[in-house]
């Protein structure tokens, strides 16, 4: 039973990080149909530039993590500019490919500058303090990350669901010409979009970056993969989908290492998600909308 | 302006020509005369992503060279290294091997890495000239896993991958007195799988039960839920063959999770990074498989790492060691064939029996490797301090 409670706890705080690149993931597809395959390459740059505040400067934690949302939430508005502006109106699938491209040019970008050599982060940034409660280990940066995971859902979800930008973001997504009607800013109201997702992907990068102490030029790859899958499996484009998914995604996968065979965490773990979108395609909070003629 | 230009295009012609011009210049040094050197060519890894083995391995090399120089040469006559960089690259090694071959060496030394090696391999093979691998590991670097035959004149004087797996058995089963051990293996290569393989035979064989096997793959970052399970099973050995990036925080975690068995490893943990990542404390009580260890008290090694700190300023570590030991091996074969004739240094090569190098006493068996003895080092409280070396 100990064993148990353990697995739960590894599951959820696994899930909780899944779950926050997810809430990036979900929220950009959500208002213009994008999957941003450069999330987890953003995620990066925020843990990079994390680090660096760290040590060139010498910050603590909470000032590298708000440098690292900020110039990522810049980042992100750049990159839209620059890369997805110019084919807002050309195919779906052009857009897409240029997100991978964008994806590879900042992975191999960063590898130029940095070397592709991991650097450690620093360890007194966030110091690790260990709960045992009868036997279970449960560690201070497992209720960071659990609790950030879903205070930044909240707010994600009153931003979209109780604010003028959230109700132009609600607007656009539904559609984009009906919004430029009624006098909605279309520009501005995706830059903010990607404003948030790339902040909350830089937030998800510091705390990958405390969670396994390392930071690497390919490190948003995996677990932007992972997310993306958690984000399809809750639903994409809503965000208490992208939320669940990912808590899901973490408990399989922790699950299937725990008590049937790590080798087969990953086939197990994606085997469940082709089973559920066998069943509904639409993901686990999707709302199946016939398609109009 | 369009003067302008055309002094602009006349400055680059004489650019391009000046490097023309230098690249050739490195060409001409071959002119010596001939009969009085032995040429050795050093095809050795300088840049790309192994830099740091070819780099250490070469200054190793060069030592020897110097040294055996010193002492009055080989068969009356000195030791003249040709080096070169591979940059990493196995086509690169192939052309630098054909290259090399053409300005006569006896035998060449390098390159490090088992992908660079086997580019240089086939070059070697048609002109019947010795290549000594300093650190390919992969059992099929000397043998040709086709046809199972040995590639003549392939050697190697590092130990191959699988005995890493045997020497660790052997130190938890007899050094640690365990019985109960768990394999946690990289099994997303050949080299993790391989070392777990011969691990598990070797320990069952010494009276021991594997309790259970699991599995990572590389880039992973969370092993909490395979190490939770581990720590239910109540082991007394992990054996976690892999690499640095994914061992390091797997050792953190599982100390984190209150894992206090001791947990054996190979000589993919040998990083700095490892001390960095998982710190001193959780490090301590784990071990791995090395080639060499620079603390080792024998006098001969003691030797060595005083004259590679005098020359170069750095701790040599098991790529010079190697590198020193590959040069060393050469010159034993020259003397023994009594002429510096590739194909005889090739049949005396074969015929090294008890060579005393700095990484331990070897003798070649028909399959061109070296029969050794490897070391187990301990993390200390964030030091690599030598445990005990142990014969196969």
């Amino acid at each position: 039973m100990l064993e148990f409670t353990q697995q739960i706890v590894n599951g959820l705080s696994l899930g909780a990080i899944y779950a926050l690149i997810a809430l990036g993931y979900t929220m950009v597809y959500g208002i213009i149909k994008l999957i941003n395959f450069a999330h987890g390459d953003i995620m990066m740059v925020g843990a990079l530039v994390s680090y660096f505040s760290l040590t060139l400067l010498g910050t603590n934690i909470f000032v590298a993590m708000a440098a690292a949302m900020i110039a990522c939430a810049v980042f992100g508005v750049l990159i839209e500019k620059i890369a997805y502006r110019p084919l807002r109106n050309s195919t779906r699938i052009a857009a897409l490919i240029t997100a991978i491209g964008v994806s590879l040019f900042l992975e191999y970008f960063t590898i130029f500058i940095f070397g592709p050599a991991q650097k450690v982060f620093p360890a007194s940034a966030f110091p690790i303090k260990a709960y045992a409660l009868g036997g279970l280990s449960v560690l201070n940066k497992d209720v960071f990350v659990f609790v950030s995971a879903v205070v930044l859902m909240i707010i994600l979800q009153y931003i979209i669901k109780w604010t003028k930008t959230g109700k132009a973001m609600r607007a656009v997504s539904l559609d984009q010409e009906a919004a430029v009607l009624m006098g909605i800013s279309v520009d501005k109201t995706i830059s903010i979009t990607f404003a948030i997702g790339s902040a909350l992907a830089a937030a998800a990068g510091v705390m990958l970056g405390i969670y396994y102490n390392t930071v690497n030029p390919l490190m948003g790859i995996i677990p932007g993969l992972k997310a993306f899958v958690a984000a399809v499996l809750g639903g994409i484009g809503i965000i208490p989908g992208a939320m669940v998914g990912g808590f899901v995604m973490g408990l399989l996968e922790t699950m299937v290492s725990g008590y049937g065979n790590s080798l087969y965490r990953d086939a197990v773990a994606f085997g469940v998600l082709i089973f559920i979108l066998l069943i509904k395609p639409s993901g686990i909070f999707g709302e199946d909308t016939g398609e109009k003629v | 302006m369009r003067i302008g230009k055309r002094i602009a295009l006349l400055v680059m012609v004489l650019f391009v020509f000046s490097i023309a011009a230098a690249g050739c210049g490195g060409g001409t040094e071959t002119d010596d005369p001939a009969g009085d050197v032995i040429k050795v060519g050093v095809n050795v890894e300088l840049s790309g992503g192994t830099a740091s083995y070819g780099t250490n391995a070469r200054d190793g090399a060069l030592l020897a060279i110097e040294q055996i120089n010193k002492d009055g040469g080989v068969l009356g006559m000195q030791l003249k290294p040709i080096e070169r960089d591979n940059k990493s690259i196995a086509d690169e090694a192939m052309s630098i091997s054909a290259a090399l071959v053409g300005e006569n060496i006896v035998a060449q030394i390098g390159p490090l890495t088992s992908g660079d090696v086997a580019g240089s391999t086939p070059v070697m093979m048609e002109n019947k000239v010795p290549l000594i691998a300093p650190a390919a590991t992969a059992a099929n670097v000397t043998v040709d896993d086709k046809t199972g035959e040995t590639r003549d004149y392939i050697f190697r004087v590092c130990f191959i991958d699988p005995f890493q797996g045997t020497l660790m058995a052997k130190f938890a089963a007899e050094d640690m007195n365990a019985t109960k051990a768990v394999i946690y293996c990289d099994n997303s290569s050949d080299y993790g799988k391989g070392l777990a393989q011969y691990f598990e035979k070797t320990f069952t064989e010494n009276g021991g039960t594997i309790l259970a096997q699991e599995g990572f793959v590389k880039d992973d970052r969370d092993f909490r839920a395979a190490l939770t399970k581990i720590k239910g099973l109540n082991p007394d050995f992990i054996y976690v063959p892999g690499y640095y990036q994914e061992v390091a925080p797997l050792i953190k975690q599982a100390r984190e999770l209150g894992i206090t068995a001791p947990i054996g490893g190979c000589d993919g943990w040998d990083s700095p990074d490892m001390v960095s990542v998982a710190g001193n404390e959780a490090l301590n009580n784990s071990f791995f498989t090395n080639h060499y260890s620079s603390q080792d008290k024998d006098p001969q090694v003691v030797e060595f790492v005083e004259a590679f700190k005098a020359k170069y300023n750095k701790e040599p570590d098991a790529f010079a060691a190697l590198g020193y030991d590959s040069v060393q091996i050469m010159v034993q074969g020259l003397k023994d064939a009594g002429e510096a004739d590739s194909v005889k240094l090739k049949e005396a090569l074969e015929k090294i029996t008890d060579f005393a190098g700095i990484t331990g006493n070897m003798s070649i068996d028909e399959q061109h490797n070296p029969v050794k003895a490897g070391v187990i080092l301990e993390f200390k409280d964030g030091q690599q301090v030598m445990k005990t070396r142990i014969q196969p």
